[in-house]
């Protein structure tokens, strides 16, 4: 089967593979002009704004429902449940995106806002009337500059041609949309941290529960953080029907979503796929998709869902990118972004890649994430130092526990966000299955007695290990 | 250096008031003192602080939680090499290696010109075109080790001048909200149910079982 690469592949722009999958965020795509309003109009752009004002705002709710539409930040919550968690008779409502998209493999909504800023705006006005919030904020990662720049051209060719702002196409909706410069935090794309930072303050996550961002958010009001690639599946839900779009996919994951395939495969790039019926060895092995392990190379591991996720293994290929599936063998499809690691991998290296990330990142204020974390990056140098210690492999996991009791799946907090026991997923992963690698590194055996119980992390290798992983990958998967 | 320019106090004041809320154009403020002196000096955050009704001490606080924000001079180019996961798998610690070869200094350091500074930073959302880097906070996708060799003589040389701003400057497109059309900011307290919610008719009653 055929695939074109959509738009210009020069050396600065992604490739974004196009296959005969049903296309409904990155359908645009194609087209170099895409990020023009000309082009968005020429292509059916804001007919689904129109047909949501052609509605009453619960009916909005009622399509968004039917899509069942899951949040595609990373915590995977339906977003038309979400909307309705405002409580009722209390205004203003405010509408944030979330466009901080920085979760270690994660490329995608920098497309979508790079490539079809008029289709995120779309969905954003189709949010704000739906939930009637009276104003939406657009926070875009600081180190975007040409989505800042995009997203700007955009609204100001909406606002010129009446999209945005007073009398919304002739219609008694009225919302602007303000575009916000992140300006470099990872945590900020945690929901509470990301109202923080709008508001002027360090990005620090805010305790929750009692009050949800729904609840209480901006300024205390009740506000709805979406992010970018839910926003951007709103149109097409609008012009076609939510129904239509549950067709698409299986169980609770319903539609198509993008997964940036990276790492070690022939072809890394970023695919739209029909969520909950595509599996793993379709997106890592077939032609259309990531084409297999580059040359000559075997499977080691990959991540499922972005630095935060637990890594899966050459068992797991056969799972369908399907939310409770994913979830139940004890990992998580998080933002999309698939990591692929071949067996030149250090294990070693790659977890401490990993936790330092989130060393560097943890904002500070809860104890057991920002001592932990940086317990677990110097455990770790010193062991790919050769200075380790016979009781540092349990040493790591005792540090793991103390953040994320149990080593459980979905993980246990001892924090305020889920970035402490994110720094547990790479350890445990590599330390229980390539525990061999460490041992090595520090010249013995090292015993590991913290009992670990996430279903990912205890997972074994098939018996036999002469499968060859490439040959059930379908010709043209999931077409 | 200084305070905002007068030109750049008409766009802070333009600013603040697209939010609720003055103290949300901290960030945004912060970044017009940076795209004007390349850096955040001491006296652009008291005048932040001014602008926006805080302490010069609750400007500080916000500006040193954030990564792009430099308060000391940095170099004209920011050379932002990635080596979180995908990148490293794909060369990216080497890709870091040549880059503080080739300029002789170490991640966080500028070189003697002041031309450039090496940055090692987290992953920037470019997984799939690894090993990649920015200038600047633009884009070099799967960047060998010789077009990076290129593109710093082609930045000494001037000829990517129309590309790439000096640093301070991010997006060279800011947004306006035209006098007339704006729906305007909405303050946090007194607000009402917005006109759309209940305009549009009722539901049709339930069909009574016959």
């Amino acid at each position: 089967m055929d695939h074109q690469p959509a738009g210009p592949a020069t050396a600065r722009e992604a490739v974004v593979t196009i296959t005969e999958h049903p296309k409904i965020i990155t359908a645009r795509l194609e087209h170099e002009d895409a990020h023009t309003l000309r082009r968005f109009l020429a292509t059916g752009g804001y007919e689904g704004l129109r047909a949501a004002l052609a509605l009453r705002p619960d009916e909005v709710v009622g399509e968004v429902k039917d899509a069942s539409l899951l949040g595609r930040g990373g915590a995977g919550f339906p977003a038309g449940v979400k909307w309705g968690f405002c409580p009722p008779g209390v205004w203003p409502r405010y509408l944030v995106v979330n466009g901080d998209e920085s979760e270690p493999g994660t490329y995608k909504d920098r497309i979508l806002m790079e490539r079809d800023p008029h289709q995120l705006i779309e969905g954003v006005l189709i949010a704000c009337y739906a939930v009637g919030c009276a104003q939406a904020f657009l926070y875009v990662r600081g180190e975007m500059a040409l989505a800042q720049e995009r997203i700007a051209t955009a609204l100001n060719e909406a606002y010129d041609a009446g999209y945005i702002g007073q009398e919304i196409l002739g219609s008694d909706f009225s919302v602007d949309i303000v575009l916000h410069w992140g300006a470099g935090a990872y945590i900020v794309g945690e929901e509470t941290a990301l109202i923080e930072s709008l508001e002027g303050n360090r990005g620090v996550p805010r305790l929750k529960p009692p009050f949800f961002p729904a609840a209480k958010g901006l300024y205390l009001q009740p506000t709805i953080v979406n992010n970018v690639e839910t926003l951007s599946n709103l149109p097409w839900i609008l012009s076609n029907g939510g129904t239509k779009f549950a067709e698409l996919g299986a169980e609770a994951s319903r539609g198509t979503r993008m997964f940036a395939v990276s790492g070690h495969v022939r072809n890394p790039g970023v695919y739209e796929v029909e969520f909950g019926v595509t599996t793993f060895r379709d997106l890592l092995y077939a032609p259309v998709y990531g084409g297999g392990i580059r040359n000559g190379h075997e499977l080691k591991a990959f991540i499922p869902g972005g630095a935060s996720a637990p890594w899966f293994f050459s068992e797991h290929l056969d799972l369908p990118l399907e939310a409770s599936a994913v979830g139940k063998a004890g990992s998580m499809l998080g933002s999309g972004a698939v990591v692929v690691m071949d067996d030149t991998t250090d294990a070693v290296k790659a977890a401490l890649r990993l936790v330092r990330f989130f060393a560097r990142e943890s904002c500070g204020k809860c104890t057991p994430c920002r001592e932990g974390t940086s317990w677990l990056e110097k455990i770790l140098e010193r062991i790919l130092d050769g200075n380790g210690r016979p009781g540092d492999l349990d040493l790591l996991l005792d540090v793991c526990d103390n953040i994320s009791p149990t080593i459980s799946w979905p993980p246990k907090q001892t924090t305020i966000c889920p970035l402490g026991p994110s720094a547990v997923s790479p350890i445990a992963s590599a330390v229980l299955r390539f525990r061999n690698e460490f041992e090595a590194k520090l010249g013995g055996s090292a015993p590991v007695t913290v009992r670990v119980t996430g279903a990912a992390y205890t997972s074994k290798p098939p018996a036999t290990d002469d499968v060859d992983a490439g040959s059930g990958a379908k010709e043209g998967a999931g077409v | 250096m200084a305070r905002l320019s007068d030109p750049n106090l008409v766009l802070a004041r333009e600013i603040i008031s697209r939010y609720p809320l003055p103290k949300s154009a901290l960030i945004p403020l912060l970044h017009l003192a940076q795209e004007q002196d390349g850096w955040v000096s001491a006296e652009a955050m008291e005048h932040v602080a001014e602008l926006v009704g805080v302490t010069p001490a609750e400007v500080v606080g916000t500006c040193s939680f954030y990564e792009m924000f430099k308060r000391e001079p940095v170099g004209r180019y920011l050379v932002n090499v990635c080596t979180n996961i995908s990148c490293q798998l794909l060369g990216g610690e080497e890709l870091l290696e040549h880059v503080e070869e080739t300029l002789g200094v170490t991640a966080g350091g500028t070189t003697a010109d002041g031309m450039f500074t090496v940055s090692d930073v987290e992953c920037i959302a470019a997984c799939t075109e690894a090993p990649c880097l920015q200038i600047n906070y633009r884009y070099r996708h799967r960047i060998s080790h010789d077009q990076f060799d290129r593109l710093v003589a082609d930045l000494r040389a001037g000829n990517l001048d129309d590309e790439v701003p000096p640093h301070g400057t991010l997006a060279r497109v800011r947004q306006r909200i035209p006098v007339g059309r704006g729906a305007g900011s909405v303050a946090p307290v007194g607000g009402v149910e917005p006109a759309w919610i209940t305009s549009r008719p009722a539901p049709p009653p339930p069909e009574k079982p016959s």
